[in-house]
């Protein structure tokens, strides 16, 4: 008599692309999905337990090392929450260049997605270029911050140091040279017709799964829903600009592929502007103590990262150390959507859709 | 702020168990009862408070206090809703019924507070090993691996 | 069968062995440049003359790897599976006629022998993902089974046109029929068919799922390293090289070429030439996809091959049977 039978695989943690150290335990039924567990936590180090134990001044090196392929935007995050707490005021210069890192940062970062979408469906080539152009733009934070993945750069009331002089005219040049770049990508992944096969209708998130699963960024803006800190509660100085916010239609991981692309354009148009405006004066307020203990409260600030809805939700006792607190990583929520997206899907597919959610496990794992 | 209608309802309903009222800009802080989170979490969602942001815990030593944010994008109003929970009985209802989202923040919270959630379909921990004891991030936890800092200076 | 003829059999064996293993040190130094220039960098550059001699080196090292048996992997399957698939990969190129009289065998039904051996490597993917004892090479193998068989089929129906249009299954008869004119001219469609199911029979991108790194690791050698991997990898690059040349032979014109001198003692050295470029015109044209595009799904693969090459290869058939009975008609 024949019997079938279903397949256990578990995919991780060591794997290709899983993105770093995720573990999904699959039960096939051949090559279909019948459930998908996922385990996290092969990365945790207990940030938000070391924090407690650190100065203000010495968290800003640890959150670096949560989305470590967006470093800029978690020092952004947890800067502005303390700020906040404190009420510093930044200097109009300092958060014009904060701005400018951080677009950079999310271009740079989207140009990872972008590429490891590419390639777990196959395509290397675009891979390649991807983290060609990134390069660049890690030459440009080198220039101006002397690292290249944790920058350390942002300070209470500003950044640690201004612009060298030669860094608006190389930026200038990125941008021109990124542009035709982004075209380049579009036709050779976007509108490849493989590609869209594997893609198309793939992954749907639906816009209710998206909204109670807490997803955000570009997964949620490819479902459909117009969301974008930015815009709809602008902090830092991001009143000032004029972008766009790109919005899918169907869900689909092709959808959020294109969303990150158009990202990246509306970002190159925000570097510009902010070169174009960007104010003398100070790189740093003035009148921070070096020893910072914020008054006894609590904040949550949430700043629109790459991936989502980055906030620190920081609670002060008034001592020199955070009492507690908390990373909302939208790696984390996102992440959380992969059982509910995955189902009834293919092996082939749990990668593609995997990485057209883009976890960074540095931030899903803290 | 703007004063949406929703905020009187809801004041009206669940006036009994809600112990404090915050509200600036577009950010209302909720301090409730624990017993009546589930179906005041109902009413919110009806109301527009669709997307579940995240839930935390704070250990005030002797007691912990649950942190859950929701925001609504439709009234473009956040909300923060606060649940306090003795030391002594850590436990409350999941909402994880409500929004998908809270399975696994309740499972974080767990995992690292040790806050017990009732009808949570899959209540383990999450990111720390399965064999792991205690909560790290309790105040009183204490690991005898962790070395001790010594004060040279 | 007298001593002669297996002593030129022999001879003929290891030359062909050695053959292949030259053209996998090329193929694979070609692949790594190509792949290296696509994607804006150098490629191998260190050993020898750019690179050059770069995949011996790897071959060394290969070699001189500890061999590996994983836990509770069936010994036998493991360790037979690189050389069942090898041999036939090895097989085929008995009936590749390189030049005019350089060929092992002019079988009569030489085509269909070509067809029909390297499936036998079907049985050592298998045999690979079993004996491993691993489920990526499990999936990997059956992938490649399924994929394998059912690409057979509109491989072998393209060539169809071919063979009615030469009136014969040997190979060398083929090349000689297209003295004047090239088969591709006449059969453009069973070249693109034969071209597409030659890509997915050596699975290479964007039909490589035997051994989708994203997805399955690396599917059926997951679990191999060494010197058996390195047959794999010999198969895989020997087999690229068999299906390119019998695409040359059956749609462009294999030897034929211009500038070829008649009669002299050259002329079939210009003829080998000839057809080696060709070849490698075609590999590279492989190359180039490799490196361009990503991979079809499995049902997506099974698809294109049932619904719409099976057909088009069928209706290729037809027209060139209206072809040929229109130009009997209009020449007799």
């Amino acid at each position: 008599m024949i019997r079938t039978e279903e397949l256990q695989l578990n995919m991780g943690p060591q794997h290709p692309s899983t993105h770093g150290v995720l573990r999904i335990v699959l039960r096939l039924d051949g090559e279909v999905i019948v459930e998908a567990i996922p385990h996290i936590g092969y990365l945790h180090r207990g940030i938000e337990k070391i924090a407690e134990n650190r100065t203000y001044t010495q968290v800003i090196p640890l959150t670096d090392r949560l989305d470590y392929v967006s470093s800029m935007m978690n020092n952004f995050a947890y800067v502005l929450a303390v700020e906040e707490l404190m009420g510093i005021e930044v200097p109009e210069r300092a958060s014009f260049i904060r701005i400018i890192m951080a677009e950079l940062q999310r271009i740079a970062s989207h140009l990872i997605a972008f590429g490891t979408g590419g390639l777990d469906a196959g395509a290397m080539t675009v891979f390649l270029y991807c983290f060609r152009e990134r390069e660049r733009i890690l030459e440009l934070f080198e220039m101006v911050c002397g690292a290249r993945l944790t920058y350390n750069y942002f300070r209470f009331g500003g950044v640690s140091q201004d612009f060298p002089k030669e860094f608006a005219e190389s930026a200038r040049n990125f941008i021109k040279y990124m542009r035709p770049k982004l075209d380049e990508y579009e036709d050779l992944l976007l509108n490849n017709y493989i590609f869209q096969k594997r893609t198309k209708g793939v992954g749907v998130l639906k816009k209710k799964d998206a909204l109670s699963y807490g997803a955000s960024g570009p997964v949620l803006r490819g479902s459909g829903i117009k969301r974008d800190i930015r815009k709809e509660k602008p902090y830092s100085l991001y009143d000032r600009f004029d972008f766009e916010i790109p919005v899918g239609k169907n869900g689909d991981t092709w959808d959020r592929t294109w969303v990150r692309l158009e990202e990246m354009r509306q970002s190159l148009n925000i570097v510009e502007q902010a070169l174009d405006g960007l104010p003398s004066g100070k790189v740093k307020a003035w009148g921070v103590p070096r020893m910072i203990k914020p008054p006894p409260g609590e904040v949550y600030r949430p700043i629109e990262s790459t991936r989502g809805e980055l906030g620190f939700y920081i609670v002060s006792d008034g001592s020199a150390r955070p009492y507690r607190m908390k990373v909302r990583s939208p790696a984390f929520s996102n992440l959380s959507l992969i059982p509910v997206v995955i189902k009834g899907h293919q092996i082939a597919d749990v990668v593609v859709i995997l990485g057209s959610l883009d976890p960074v496990f540095g931030e899903v794992d803290r | 702020m703007k004063n949406p209608q929703f905020i009187k309802e809801i004041k009206k309903k669940f006036g009994k168990v809600i112990l404090d009222f915050k509200s600036y800009n577009d950010e209302i802080i909720l301090t409730i009862d624990k017993t009546s989170l589930l179906p005041l979490a109902k009413e919110l969602k009806k109301i527009g408070f669709e997307y579940f942001s995240f839930v935390t815990a704070v250990d005030y030593q002797e007691r912990i206090i649950l942190v859950y944010r929701l925001s609504s994008f439709k009234d473009k109003v956040n909300l923060i809703l606060k649940a306090i929970l003795p030391l002594s009985d850590l436990k409350i209802d999941s909402v994880s019924s409500i929004w998908g989202g809270a399975n696994w923040h309740e499972r974080e919270v767990f995992d690292l507070f040790g806050v017990v959630f009732d009808h949570h379909p899959d209540l383990r921990r999450i990111l720390l090993p399965e064999n792991w004891s205690g909560h790290p991030l309790r105040k009183d936890y204490r690991d005898e691996d962790v070395v001790k800092r010594k004060e040279y200076f | 069968m007298n001593f002669s003829f297996l002593y030129l059999m022999g001879v003929a064996g290891v030359g062909i062995f050695i053959f292949i293993a030259l053209s996998v040190l090329i193929l694979v130094w070609l692949e790594r440049k190509v792949a290296g220039h696509i994607q804006s960098r150098m490629g191998p550059m260190r050993v020898g003359w750019h690179g050059l001699v770069q995949t011996l080196a790897d071959m060394v090292k290969l070699i001189s790897k500890e061999s590996i048996l994983p836990a509770k992997a069936d010994k036998w399957l493991f360790f037979l599976a690189p050389f069942v698939v090898f041999i036939p990969a090895y097989l085929s190129y008995m009936v590749i006629p390189f030049a005019p009289k350089l060929i092992i065998r002019d079988f009569n039904i030489g085509l269909l022998y070509f067809l029909a051996i390297p499936s036998i490597s079907v049985v050592g993917i298998i045999m690979a993902g079993w004996g491993s004892n691993n489920k990526y090479a499990l999936l990997g193998g059956l992938r490649s089974a399924a994929q394998i068989i059912s690409y057979e089929i509109p491989r072998a129906l393209s060539v169809v046109g071919v063979v009615m249009l030469a009136g014969s299954m040997s190979t060398v008869t083929i090349v000689k029929s297209q003295s004047s004119i090239w088969f591709i001219l006449l059969q453009p469609l069973g070249f693109l068919i034969y071209f597409i199911s030659t890509l997915a029979e050596v699975n290479r991108i964007p039909f490589d799922l035997p051994e989708a790194e994203s997805e399955l690791v690396a599917g059926f050698h997951t679990e191999y390293s060494g010197i058996k991997w390195s047959i794999f990898m010999m198969s895989e690059y020997a087999n690229v090289f068999a299906g390119c040349a019998l695409c040359v032979v059956l749609f462009l014109g294999g030897w034929h070429g211009f500038l070829i001198p008649k009669g002299e003692p050259w002329s079939s050295v210009v003829s080998l030439i000839w057809f080696m470029v060709k070849t490698l015109i075609l590999i590279f044209l492989m190359m180039w996809l490799r490196w361009t595009l990503p991979r079809f799904r499995v049902d997506q693969l099974m698809d294109l091959s049932w619904k719409v090459f099976l057909p088009l290869a069928l209706i290729n058939i037809g027209l060139t049977g209206l072809f040929i009975l229109g130009a009997l008609k209009l020449f007799s």
